[in-house]
């Protein structure tokens, strides 16, 4: 195990570097942003789930001379959204596929304007019978998607499962689903589009991948790669949800630019990013699992299907790292997933925050309880029995080189959670109180940066340069969205260059200015990026030492006097790098074996919950998160995000359910699609284990989608030790309880006063 | 403006202000448009976020829910009125210091809901924090943070946050 090296920068509490801009209120989001001359535009979409456009009216009563209106004909190149495969259209042209789907779009100066006309297109359809759920589209009745529905399949397959079942003391099996998600960023997402002959498609907006954005914008307008430019503005929250989105309204707002010859600006109000934005995939996750007679891991079959929506958009890469979580951090010799990915006739489900991993966590951490109840086994004792440790092979017979301290996690977990009291005084009280508390726990990994051969295809290139006003700048396309990117490249970049958190400043992610180090995702930028910044500042001190004179030891002052002699003789100052796989790193697509991901995080959590028998109400009284993901390069912001990350896996287990109702978002408001409030958030303690990544930018790896796993499966595990019930579907409403607790109860009286 | 616009007057952090516009008007929009102070965000339009929160007259308020013709002489406070003169407000050292503020967009309404706990009660308790904050969602913190900052910030024992601001430089 690497010691933990001893820095001045990186692992101190610095402050967030746009923070005074976003408590003074002068943070720049899209919204805030006004131009001269500036139009508006508005989206008309589809009001059915599934069929032809039999015709668009355009009602009188509206001068439409006065608007700017577009379709799918108005589009000078492919009418496709650029991403895994192109079946997405822009526009729609001929058939709609979900409600919502974007048909027309129409641009004036006064958005107040817009509404109006929008009700006054009138399309008229020939409906098709759509296909809503992941049930119905298995079943191959009505194909809404290429030949039989299946938008992508894999299989894993590690010894032979078929061969195991025999030797079994038990077999357990069981059902798990989970719900969509929405990413409630408080900001919706909102792009403005300029159009000039000379400099092509410019865009500004909310969004994580700025070169997501131009390769689409480039396949739509069948420009060149220096006739679009895309750059990001200050955005507020994203969660994956800005992920793949933006490609399709910046394609939106720069047609109406195109067209109208205005700068358009496009915001949606929070009903139409509700309705028509990506939410995370449901899922389906069914385990069958044999055991030997002490709880060791036998065989795990394990089959993963989820709900895509209409169009592929992440689907199949959602659905690999939803595979290769199935198993959980767990030895077992014989391992079988068989993982589908089907359409149906929904928006298209997205990235969001832990990418496949919170569903199928949910499903093997809940199932973990369920072999435990089967066997007789203490629940954590099970867990301990078949963690990975060290040497051992996940399902992929990827060798676990790096420590793995699965055993101390939980131990700790354990300790600060004085877990064992703890159960048994509830167990105790739990007979004469109506209110009944439980306590549960959920173990888990997630692998950081992209899944298998991912990075290397990325080849991202990330540097610095010295800018003449004497401040180092970071050049990467990797975005803030209060994540931290800013504040953790930066204490990277001060603490390679031996230089000050203050001298260095971010360039503002702009596809013209900045190269592309890849998309702000996946918990790749810390470990990947923030490797190829701390590369790039050991490669420009010793450009600064063979041809500026730089000694060996240097104040910032003598630093950017040598960077002033280097560009007086080479022009500029700039330092890039390209990533490197680290060594020993091989994933094979075809056969689905290898190294899954360079490195893995690791957590366990504790969940308290109260479980009232007579309101039906649950709720998370406190929460012990235990963790490592390698080197914490800022506490505030890395525990920032472990409680973000859990605050917002308490609402996908307990609160917010995406209701539809013909394949349209019904609860598309705020008000009746709720999120956890500052009353329902317990009190989260959390932990960190630090183990140093080699290949990580000083020692990290990846962190923001790890808390978003374990949460759910914890709590319903919780109630399960609560009140005996366990519970297989998330969100777990009081209703679902109500249903389920009313109909098992003899209710066990209180004790009379 | 068109004819037969009202002028609406009242001020704003403490400054006079007459706007001819629409009494229906959200005061949102006059802030963030007829007064290009764009610090008071837009979440969800209906008062259930909390992010346009504002003070008005002393009380919190969303707005996106107050028609403008209701502000008529009123005293305003939106988030660019909390720092003087340059010098961060102590509930906005303590979000800077105690990471209460992440993506930054529900910061501002989250400061005056701050604002106006503190106004009221100096030192709350941690379950009056939670229910002075409960009409402003906050997305990336999981809130516990926020907390902190309030009790940062209403502790009187500032030489603690310059300590830790110390450190952090």
């Amino acid at each position: 195990m690497d010691p933990i090296e001893k820095t001045r920068i990186v692992g101190a509490p610095v402050l967030r570097k746009e923070g005074v801009d976003k408590l003074l209120g002068r943070a720049r989001y899209v919204d805030d942003i006004e131009r001269e001359g500036m139009w508006f535009g508005l989206t008309v979409r589809s009001t059915i789930p599934r069929g032809f456009i039999r015709s668009i009216g355009f009602d009188r009563r509206i001068d439409w001379s006065q608007f700017t209106v577009v379709t799918a004909a108005d589009i000078p190149g492919k009418n496709h959204i650029h991403l895994i495969i192109a079946d997405q259209p822009v526009l729609a042209d001929g058939m709609v596929n979900h409600c919502d789907e974007a048909i027309l779009l129409l641009a004036h100066p006064d958005k107040h304007k817009l509404r109006e006309a929008a009700s006054a297109v009138h399309i008229e359809y020939d409906p098709l019978p759509p296909v809503f759920t992941i049930d119905e589209s298995e079943r191959q009745e009505t194909i809404v998607w290429g030949a039989d529905n299946l938008i992508k399949s894999f299989l894993l397959e590690k010894g032979d499962v078929d061969s195991a079942w025999s030797n079994a003391a038990h077999i357990v099996e069981g059902e798990y689903r989970t719900g969509a998600q929405e990413h409630l960023y408080i900001e919706n997402n909102g792009m403005i589009a300029e159009w000039n002959p000379e400099t092509g498609i410019t865009v500004w907006g909310s969004l994580q991948c700025p070169y997501y954005v131009h390769k689409s914008l480039l396949a739509v307008f069948d420009l060149p790669e220096d006739k679009v430019r895309v750059i990001q503005t200050e955005t507020g929250g994203a969660f994956g949800g800005k992920e793949d989105y933006p490609s399709t309204l910046a394609s939106h707002a720069a047609l109406l630019a195109f067209k109208s010859g205005h700068i358009v600006k496009m915001v949606y109000d929070r009903m139409e990013d509700l309705a028509a934005t990506t939410k995370r995939h449901p899922s389906r996750v069914r385990h069958r699992t044999a055991l030997a007679s002490n709880g060791k891991l036998l065989a795990m079959d394990i089959e993963v299907a989820t709900d895509g929506g209409a169009y592929t958009t992440l689907s199949s890469t959602v659905l690999s790292r939803a595979t290769l979580h199935s198993p959980g951090p767990y030895v077992c010799p014989n391992v079988r997933v068989r993982a589908h990915a089907w359409a149906t006739n929904t928006v298209p489900y997205g990235a969001f925050r832990g990418f496949g991993a919170p569903q199928s966590i949910f499903a093997i951490e809940r199932h973990m309880d369920e072999i435990a109840a089967v066997i007789g086994l203490d629940p954590v004792e099970l867990r301990r029995r078949n963690f990975l440790h060290d040497g051992d092979t996940t399902a992929t017979e990827q060798v676990m080189r790096d420590p793995v301290i699965l055993d101390k996690l939980l131990d700790r977990a354990l300790a600060e959670s004085d877990y064992y009291d703890r159960h048994k005084k509830f167990a105790q009280q739990n007979q004469s109180n109506p209110i009944k508390r439980g306590l549960g726990i959920a173990a888990f990994f997630h692998g950081s940066g992209f899944t298998g051969s991912g990075e290397r295809y990325l080849n991202s290139l990330a540097g610095i340069d010295v800018i003449p006003e004497g401040k180092v700048r970071i050049l990467v396309a990797n975005t803030e969205f209060g994540q931290g990117t800013n504040t953790v490249l930066s204490q990277i970049a001060a603490e390679a260059l031996n230089i000050g958190y203050d001298d260095i400043i971010v360039a503002q992610p702009d596809t013209s200015v900045v190269p592309n180090s890849g998309p702000t995702v996946a918990s790749r930028t810390t470990m990947v990026v923030g490797h190829l910044i701390e590369r790039a500042g050991a490669q420009l001190l010793t450009m600064l030492r063979e041809h500026a004179g730089l000694g060996a030891h240097f104040t910032p002052k003598e630093f950017f006097a040598a960077c002033e002699r280097y560009r007086s003789s080479h022009g500029k100052v700039e330092s890039l790098c390209r990533y490197e796989a680290p060594p020993g790193i091989f994933w094979d697509d075809k056969t689905y074996h290898g190294e899954a991901y360079p490195a893995y995080v690791w957590s366990v959590q504790v969940a308290q919950v109260a479980v009232d028998t007579v309101t039906y109400s649950a709720e998370v009284e406190d929460f012990w998160s235990v963790q490592e993901v390698g080197r914490v390069l800022n506490p505030i912001l890395a525990g920032g995000q472990i409680e973000g990350g859990i605050a917002q896996a308490i609402g996908y287990a307990l609160y917010e359910k995406v209701l539809l109702q013909n394949g349209h978002m019904a609860n598309n408001q705020m008000t009746n699609y709720i999120m956890p409030t500052a009353e329902d958030v317990p009190p989260i303690h959390v932990y960190f284990e630090q183990i140093p990544f080699r290949y990580g930018g000083f020692g990290a790896k990846g962190i923001g989608e790890l808390p978003h796993d374990g949460p759910a499966p914890a709590i319903l595990n919780a109630i399960r030790d609560a009140t005996g019930v366990g519970f297989n579907t998330i969100p777990l409403l009081p209703e679902d309880l109500f249903l389920e607790l009313s109909m098992r109860e003899p209710q066990v009286e209180t004790a009379p006063v | 403006m068109s004819d037969g616009c009202p002028t609406i007057r009242f001020t704003v952090n403490g400054q006079d202000v007459a706007v001819e516009t629409l009494p229906m008007k959200r005061l949102l929009d006059v802030l963030r448009e007829d007064l290009h102070l764009t610090g008071t965000k837009e979440g969800c339009g209906e008062g259930e976020c909390g992010s346009c929160s504002v003070r008005m007259n002393g009380e919190l308020v969303n707005s996106c829910l107050i028609p403008v013709l209701q502000a008529e002489g009123a005293a305003i406070q939106t988030v660019e009125g909390l720092a003087i003169n340059g010098e961060l407000h102590p509930l906005q050292k303590a979000f800077l210091q105690c990471g209460g503020a992440q993506c930054g967009i529900c910061t501002p309404g989250m400061l005056m809901a701050a604002t106006q706990l503190l106004a009221i009660n100096p030192h709350p308790s941690m379950p009056e924090i939670r229910e002075g904050l409960a009409g402003n969602l906050c997305r990336c913190t999981g809130f516990t943070r926020i907390f902190e900052s309030v009790v940062s910030a209403a502790s009187a024992d500032t030489s603690n946050l310059q300590a830790q601001a110390d450190h952090a430089r």
